[in-house]
């Protein structure tokens, strides 16, 4: 721990050897985008709660805290280490990276469909850059978020997911980032670009994950580019240590006729925030955005998600879900914008937070900023606790009272986990929700 | 609905309606604002020395501070050196006793105002305390008032003749440093009215104030202080119009409620200030401080409010509910029309346990007009069993306006159940069309409709407003269809 540093100066050391070790290896491109974004960084500065999009995320935690990069790509994880994070009984086509790197034997890529390419961002950066330089940090604009200018900066690699015009891919593709420092303060900055061709279709998982009990720092960042007509479904699943700090910052700009449904499951990490930028940039799109937080102990999770309806005629549906025990904290900000020529929206938004401890807290900021008139635009924000009439009802029925309280928390959480397409997704999370909760 | 008689007045108002000024002549103070010029003011006051200091202690907090740049509004820079911070009629020395003594011409403001003093006083059984620019001119019924030992009385007055109250509640609800306009406001308010129900009454009258800017480029800084003992009840109404100006008026008042043991509040305001022309040039800056006090266990405070006027508005009436078992309530109809800006709401601070909250909030927004919603619900650790409702509801007309909803739910205690829900949608066509088709012209049938939205809020009006406030929409949204 270095506190006597200011964190913008610690990064602009390593930033300076950063440059220095990949000075040569790097198309210019690249090299530049680094500097802008860097330069962003240290011009901004990291937030603190007085602004308005972190008043309820502290980041004194984390910034006093040095993470070091990962210098290399050797460590000790073994095959069944990392299995409990795959999904059971799903044949997947499978990218698995440990501390930010990709290691190539636990990946498993046979079998992919022709054109649809599924590799690392480092392999690809070597062998054909110009593939990536269209997609890589053009989607959002780091700007206006500290970490995803971090990341660009910093960023090593990551999976890239091309799937070309037309195609369907046969089975899910999955990309794990699973991290164990063996106690060292190892800082990774995963990049995921996933561009989805005309009308093309995939299931994609994308998982987080580390060894029980490491403090590490995973500072992501995923751009999504949906073409015509494609159909995508996104899982993102974190089950990060409860130590770890995981900052991630998702964005997806989607064309005409597109589907993209989004899940996100956040069962683990100490110290979350998720960030996620939905452009909806064409007529006819449907976008879904689903999100299930649990948490307990001390535990914080902040969720953030922008729907920009930008055209006329498209329908966005969110519904983000919170179970906070203990000491654990959550936050939730939905902004859904409709801008002025986007007549004949239909945007509906809501989140649900059950609290099952006194100590539990949950601040919920849903928001409409609306400038066209034929709209149908609705949020909606609950927080209390457990149904004292449900509970009963089952205690009279002879369930006990632990029992129904797990029974109607499974009840809570399984409306984000059935709306999952994948089947083998699903019957993962409910072994996971029956782990958490024994008696349902 | 509307009956010919009525639409010939409305057609001959289109313009503002209340848009003339009155030639009396008036104690106007130099531009600008110093510890001077509050010595002057709490000079020309005859106000007691603690007043000054505090008047002195909030300045000078102000000026460490910075003006709120978080609203959803666009207004040019308010040069606060450029305003005179006091203005009152001539002849202050003699304060008329009763209604024969005041001033005719303010009478036949009044008149033209529509505001049967009179006719109230009669009928109605209404005790005006008006205020026309920054002091009390007329007060009815405080003798009849004092038989019961409620006072309502001016806040100059009350400082000259109640210090001991003014001492204990004066900034007990909104302290000079809660924010700039605060600040400001507690530095230079020119008067208001101080209402306090002593223990155990029922107010037997509704109170009221008409407030009305007058003076060119005189911001004026109102301070109305209400507090009602142990099991007191009391209805305040604040109505307010303004005339016609080019340039932007600055309006910042703070009201601070306080009620005490089963103590009811309840506070009506129907806004009318001169929102600015079809262009968006004139009108008045409305920054208001409105905040409640639940200080007693099974108190109630109930805001209701109907914005339609001012250009640009910046008002979050909020209550604390600190007593255990306390209620606060909200009900609120803004409405933006031409270049409009509204940026209004509530706070909700649950504190006691068995706290209660209810939060209804219309929006409606016609032409380039831009609302939002932004409310505080907050749920303290040792709130059990906290409630709180609310739904806020945006009617947009014309594709040029805005409708936005920025709420803030904060709990921090898992007895509490909050609810909020927000729907945006575009005045039903089908409506229309029925209304049409029924031969109402498009605009009444848009009247009926609109108010048909604001049902909810309107029922909470006394009377008398319920209906003054339903013609006022009807007003403010001439020209907006079609």
């Amino acid at each position: 721990m270095n506190q006597s540093i200011a964190p913008i100066e610690q990064y602009t050391a390593a930033f300076e050897q950063f440059e220095k070790q990949t000075a040569g290896k790097e198309p210019d491109w690249l090299h530049q985008i680094r500097k802008e974004a860097f330069a962003y960084l240290q011009e901004t500065g990291f937030p603190n709660s007085r602004m308005e999009e972190w008043r309820h995320t502290n980041l004194s935690p984390l910034l006093q805290q040095s993470f070091q990069l990962c210098r290399d790509d050797r460590h000790d994880v073994a095959a069944d280490e990392i299995l409990p994070f795959l999904v059971e009984n799903l044949d997947a086509h499978q990218l698995v990276f440990i501390n930010g790197r990709l290691d190539p034997k636990l990946s498993d890529l046979h079998g992919l469909p022709e054109g649809v390419r599924v590799e690392s961002i480092a392999s690809l950066l070597q062998t054909d850059a110009a593939r990536l330089e269209p997609y890589l940090a053009c989607q959002g604009s780091f700007e206006g978020s500290i970490f995803a200018a971090l990341n660009t900066a910093f960023m090593q690699d990551g999976a890239y997911i091309y799937i070309p015009k037309g195609a369907a891919v046969d089975k899910p593709i999955h990309f794990l980032y699973y991290s164990a420092p063996n106690g060292e303060h190892l800082a990774s900055h995963p990049r995921s670009v996933i561009v989805a061709g005309q009308s093309s279709q995939a299931v994609i998982i994308e998982s987080y994950a580390g060894r029980c009990g490491e403090e590490y720092f995973t500072n992501a960042v995923t751009e999504v580019a949906l073409g015509p007509n494609a159909s995508i479904e996104q899982c993102k699943l974190q089950r990060d240590s409860d130590k770890a700090y995981h900052m991630t910052v998702l964005q997806a700009h989607l064309d005409r006729d597109s589907r993209y449904k989004h899940h996100s499951i956040i069962l683990g990490g100490g110290f979350v925030r998720n960030d996620i930028h939905s452009i909806l940039d064409a007529e006819g799109i449907h976008c879904t955005l689903n999100g299930l937080s649990m948490a307990d102990g001390n535990r914080h999770i902040d969720n953030h998600t922008w729907i920009r309806h930008a055209k006329p005629n498209c329908e966005s549906h969110e519904l983000y879900k919170g179970i906070l025990d203990d000491k654990s904290s959550g936050v939730f900000k939905g902004q859904i914008y409709v801008a002025k020529d986007a007549q004949k929206t239909d945007a509906k938004q809501a989140n649900q937070t059950l609290l099952l401890s006194d100590e539990a807290e949950m601040n919920s900021m849903p928001q409409l900023e609306i400038y066209a008139d034929d709209v149908k635009c609705t949020h909606g924000a609950t927080t209390g606790q457990l149904d004292d009439d449900a509970i009963f009802y089952l205690q009279s029925r002879g369930v006990n009272q632990k029992a129904a309280r797990s029974l109607l928390t499974y009840a809570f959480a399984n409306e984000i986990v059935h709306q999952i397409g994948c089947e083998p997704i699903r019957g993962q999370l409910d072994r996971l929700l029956h782990e958490r909760l024994p008696m349902a | 609905m509307v009956s010919s008689s009525e639409s010939a007045i409305q057609e001959a108002l289109k313009e503002y309606k209340y848009g003339f000024t009155t030639n009396i002549e008036q104690d106007i103070i130099p531009k600008g604002l110093n510890e001077d010029v509050i010595r002057l003011i709490s000079t020309i006051k005859k106000e007691p020395e603690f007043m000054l200091d505090w008047r002195l202690r909030a300045y000078r907090h102000w000026t460490t501070m910075q003006e709120p740049k978080w609203p959803h509004l666009k207004y040019p820079p308010v040069d606060y050196q450029e305003i005179s911070y006091y203005a009152a009629p001539k002849k202050d020395e003699d304060r008329p006793a009763s209604l024969d003594e005041v001033d005719p011409e303010i009478l036949a403001t009044y008149e033209k105002l529509g505001i049967p003093i009179e006719e109230q006083k009669v009928l109605a059984g209404v005790a005006v305390d008006a205020v026309f620019d920054s002091v009390s001119v007329a007060t009815t019924f405080k003798d009849k008032l004092s038989e019961l030992g409620i006072i309502f009385c001016s806040f100059s007055e009350a400082v000259t003749n109640h210090p001991d109250l003014i001492k204990k509640y004066l900034g007990s609800v909104v302290p000079y440093t809660d924010n700039y306009f605060a600040a400001l406001n507690s530095a230079v308010f020119s008067d208001g009215s101080f209402v306090f129900v002593p223990e155990g009454v029922r107010c037997p009258m509704e109170l009221s104030t008409y407030f009305r800017i007058n003076a060119a480029n005189t911001g004026q800084f109102e301070r109305t202080l209400i507090v009602a003992e142990k099991g007191a009840y009391v209805s305040y109404l604040e109505g307010c119009t303004a005339p016609m100006r080019d340039e932007n008026q600055l309006h910042a008042a703070v009201v601070e409620l306080v009620a005490l043991d089963d103590a009811k509040i309840k506070y009506s305001t129907v806004q009318n200030w001169y929102p600015g022309d079809k262009d968006g040039k004139g009108g008045i800056y409305n920054f208001v401080t409105k905040r409640g006090k639940c200080a007693g266990r099974r108190s109630k405070i109930s805001w209701t409010q109907v914005e339609t006027g001012s250009a640009v508005t910046w008002k979050y009436p909020s209550c604390v509910l600190l007593g255990d078992d306390s209620v606060g309530e909200f009900y609120s109809v803004a409405l933006t029309n031409n270049y409009q800006q509204a940026d209004t709401g509530t706070k909700m601070i649950h504190i006691g346990k068995n706290t209660k909250s209810t939060i209804i909030s219309k929006g409606i927004s016609a032409g380039f007009g831009q609302n939002s919603y932004r409310g505080l619900v907050k749920i303290q650790k040792n709130a059990q069993n906290a409630r709180n409702y609310t739904q806020c509801d945006s009617m947009l007309m014309g594709d040029k306006c805005g409708a936005h909803t920025f709420p803030y739910i904060e709990v921090k205690n898992n007895t509490a159940k909050v609810e909020h829900e927000a729907t945006t949608s575009k005045i039903g066509e089908d409506q229309i069309f029925y209304c049409q088709q029924r031969g109402m012209s498009e605009e009444d049938a848009v009247g009926m409709i609109v108010n048909g939205f604001c049902k909810e809020v309107f029922r909470e009006l006394p009377m008398e407003f319920a209906v003054e406030a339903q013609k006022l929409l009807s007003i403010s949204l001439e020209g907006s269809v079609g």
